[in-house]
């Protein structure tokens, strides 16, 4: 591995990485603040990085990437963390880096990559995924937005939700029936479409956690151009499931742990009482705190199983993506339960000047983080694709 | 992390094999049907010793291959799949490395090319109560001229009935419960004044108590310092450790593999029972814990052979999060074969019981939770 190239990346960073950035949370949207010049250096740096092509480091040159290797990606993130800043770009693009372009990539024609690619890796364009419906959740193939062609192009009705980002994507990939008579999976197509037309509205969702990213989504007669189909006509089935398994894997490629608290054992030992010898005098959350952590780093050792296992080619890493997405979300989730027990009272806050900002944070965490059995394909879902697509049970009798 | 070499994948490709061949859960059935066999098979033990498995530990000078812990586990995984009887894992495995750890160059010249040749078969012997509590030794030690006389007793000593040597803990200095004060010694199994009765456990393998009355050695049984065998004590224990977690992620990993296997067979209500989805997602939930337990097993062997800081650490988490897996699973085998699985005739059985003795060896959940979490600072 090029130590050499670890070296020109540091000194690029150096070089590039406006002072102003230095430790500041570049956030979903960019920096939370309205200083300009945080504000205008965060326009440099985004430029900076898209100019070098590492916004989407991965992608081809001629896309706006730079043609690197996933090691030469790692190592840009760890050069950026260690000089206190991070990529936005994911962020900016919405679901465009981490989830549309690496499908494009496979499925894009010639003239979609060409006009979509490089928006999405400059972070200049914002992309929104419209697939669940109201009645159309873990079970995704049900979805009844329809589109038809008409002599202008394509013209989709229907509603969307949980489309997170909408209010603020330029760009959505949708998942549209386009022949009613099929067998539901296979009358499916993904639709590309713009956000800002006539045709389509948004409305925020207010969460149990407070305010959120997602949306409900509405299309109109919205309009999309004859050229709007990623893949083949009523093959969007094949096109999500290739997608999916890229969300999956940024979902569950890095290891669990939060911004804002320390290890849960060393909240515990702030807030609850120790015997002499500096032990939790709690011995059953003690016992339950041990478990949490080993089963957190049995959860780290299995990615980085299967992350080595993958670099000496032996395995799929998407074939283990589920097993490490529900893996992840039962650790993530017994932290933020056992974070509020350790805070007993203190951790039932929901905001003012009772509470320190450690406390509420863990709340809202423990709210948002039920999401995470939820989203993505549900804990339940992911059990479905381990027992049929990785141990090769038959299918289940019943209907779905 | 632990990415095979060549070598490495040759090995357990060699052993997998081999077990299924020449040592394959019929055999140990055999075994235990007759009780004059003594719990395991002589040929089985030189066949080992041939394929030099008694010497991967030991330095080249003695015989060895010095092919490291990891290598070992690979092996031992693949015996914990078909449940084979051998002195292999207390006797090339922990008595070697005790060895390795605490002897000095003469003790290592005197005693490992035996081991390695599989003449001698060297066992630990620690506990004495009724579970693994490494610092409650009340066995003593007494220097007397010229050596010293050991009186008390041992239980739950693994191939206790075969040892030629054990390799002995005993008090020599302050109280009952103190980490300091202990030290260890290698007495011959002949020793006057030791007596060895079998523990007829539940999973018919060879557990033994020991009585040592005024047993003497030579001042040359010492094995490392007087009084301070404590810290070789816990290096030696973590490489039982994480060699018993390696033989229950095979032996549950074969479980695991039963009963995958009769879920996509077994026809109930007009279906394969596979096909249900209550059935479907017990497995995909068995099937992660199997992953992740591997990566304690395979990070925990590494380990050892890296000579890394962090041995301790992760042998107790390797030991308790397979134990939780092996429990989980070998409740499962049962449950989901129905009445087959509850029948002597059918294997499952052996798997359940042969699961609970090393759940409990060298420290069960509890103990390593415990550990873990002192480790931790908490």
């Amino acid at each position: 591995m090029a130590s050499e190239f670890e070296a020109s990346v540091t000194e690029w960073v150096a070089d590039n990485l406006p002072q102003a950035l230095v430790g500041v949370n570049l956030g979903m949207y960019g920096p939370d603040t309205s200083d300009p010049a945080v504000l205008d250096a965060f326009e440099v740096w985004r430029s900076r990085l898209a100019d070098k092509g590492w916004g989407a480091p991965t992608w081809p040159a001629e896309y706006g990437g730079a043609g690197l290797t996933d090691a030469q990606a790692k190592v840009i993130t760890k050069a950026l963390a260690r000089a206190g800043s991070s990529n936005p770009i994911p962020y900016l693009a919405g679901m465009g880096v981490t989830m549309v372009g690496p499908t494009m990539l496979e499925y894009g024609t010639e003239e979609q990559k060409a006009e979509h690619l490089p928006g999405m890796a400059s972070g200049k364009v914002r992309w929104c995924l419209g697939l669940s419906e109201p009645n159309a959740g873990s079970d995704l193939a049900s979805l009844s937005t329809r589109a038809h062609k008409d002599d202008a192009g394509w013209v989709i009705n229907g509603q969307k939700t949980w489309t997170s980002g909408a209010d603020k994507s330029q760009w959505c990939g949708a998942l549209v029936r386009t022949d009613p008579d099929a067998a539901k999976r296979d009358g499916i197509s993904f639709l590309m479409l713009r956000m800002d037309q006539p045709g389509v509205e948004t409305r925020p969702i207010s969460l149990i956690a407070g305010e959120s990213p997602f949306c409900e989504t509405f299309f109109t007669d919205a309009r999309a151009e004859n050229d709007a189909l990623l893949g083949a006509l009523n093959d969007g089935w094949s096109v999500i499931k290739r997608l999916l398994q890229h969300e999956r894997q940024s979902q569950t490629n890095t290891p669990v742990t939060s911004a804002y608290t320390d290890p849960v054992h060393v909240v515990a030992k702030r807030y609850l009482q120790t015997t002499a010898d500096g032990k939790l005098a709690d011995a059953d959350l003690r016992a339950r705190l041990a478990d949490h952590l080993m089963d957190k780093s049995a959860h780290e050792l299995t990615i980085a199983r299967i992350m080595a296992d993958a670099r000496g080619g032996n395995v799929e890493v998407s074939a283990t993506a589920s097993i490490l997405k529900n893996s992840a979300t039962d650790v993530a989730q017994m932290r933020s339960e056992l974070l509020l027990e350790i805070m007993g009272y203190q951790g039932l806050g929901w905001e003012g000047a009772g509470y320190t900002a450690e406390e509420l944070h863990a709340v809202r965490e423990w709210l948002g983080g039920k999401a995470m059995s939820i989203y993505g394909g549900s804990y339940e879902v992911q059990k479905n694709i381990i027992s049929k697509n990785i141990l090769g049970l038959p299918e289940t009798t019943q209907k779905g | 992390m632990a990415v095979l070499t060549e070598e490495q994948s040759l090995i357990k490709a060699q052993a997998s094999a081999w077990v299924i061949d020449k040592a394959p859960v019929a055999s140990f059935r055999a075994l235990r049907d007759d009780p004059t066999q003594g719990g395991f098979s002589r040929s089985t033990w030189q066949s080992m010793v041939d394929m030099g498995w008694s010497g991967i530990l030991a330095p080249e000078a003695c015989g060895g291959s010095d092919l490291g812990y990891l290598t070992f586990g690979l092996i031992l995984e693949q015996l914990g799949r078909q449940l084979t009887a051998s002195p292999l894992l207390a006797s090339s495995l922990v008595g070697v490395s005790g060895i390795m750890l605490a002897g000095s160059p003469e003790q290592q010249a005197a005693l490992l090319p035996g081991l390695v040749d599989g003449s001698t078969l060297l066992t630990l012997a620690l506990d004495e109560g009724a579970r693994h509590q490494p610092e409650q030794v009340a066995l003593t030690a007494t220097a007397v001229d010229g050596g010293y006389v050991l009186n008390g007793g041992k239980t739950f000593v693994a191939e206790g009935m075969v040892a030629t040597h054990f390799l002995i803990v005993a008090r020599t200095d302050g109280a009952t419960d103190d980490a300091h004060g202990r030290s260890l010694f290698v007495v011959a199994a002949d020793s006057p004044g030791l007596q060895r009765h079998a523990l007829a456990t539940v999973d018919s393998r060879d557990y033994a108590q020991l009585v040592l009355g005024d047993v003497k050695v030579d001042a040359s049984a010492l094995l490392g310092e007087l009084h301070n065998a404590g810290t070789t004590l816990d290096a030696l224990l973590d490489r039982a450790r994480v060699a018993v977690a390696a033989e229950m992620l095979g032996t549950a990993a074969q479980a695991f593999d039963m009963t995958l296997d009769y879920l996509k067979t077994r026809e109930q209500f007009g279906s394969v029972i596979g096909s249900f989805q209550a059935l479907g997602h017990r497995a995909a939930a068995l099937f992660s814990a199997q992953e992740q337990a591997r990566s304690c097993v395979e990070a925990a062997l590494q380990a050892i052979d890296d000579n890394a800081d962090n041995i301790a650490e992760l042998a107790s988490l390797a030991k308790c999060h397979v134990g939780k897996f092996l429990h989980a699973m070998s409740n499962e085998l049962i449950q989901i074969h129905g009445g087959i699985g509850m029948t002597d005739e059918f294997d499952a059985g052996f798997y359940l019981k042969r699961a609970r003795v090393l759940e409990a060896s060298y420290g069960n959940r509890a103990f390593h939770r415990d550990r873990y979490a002192t480790l931790l600072g908490f």
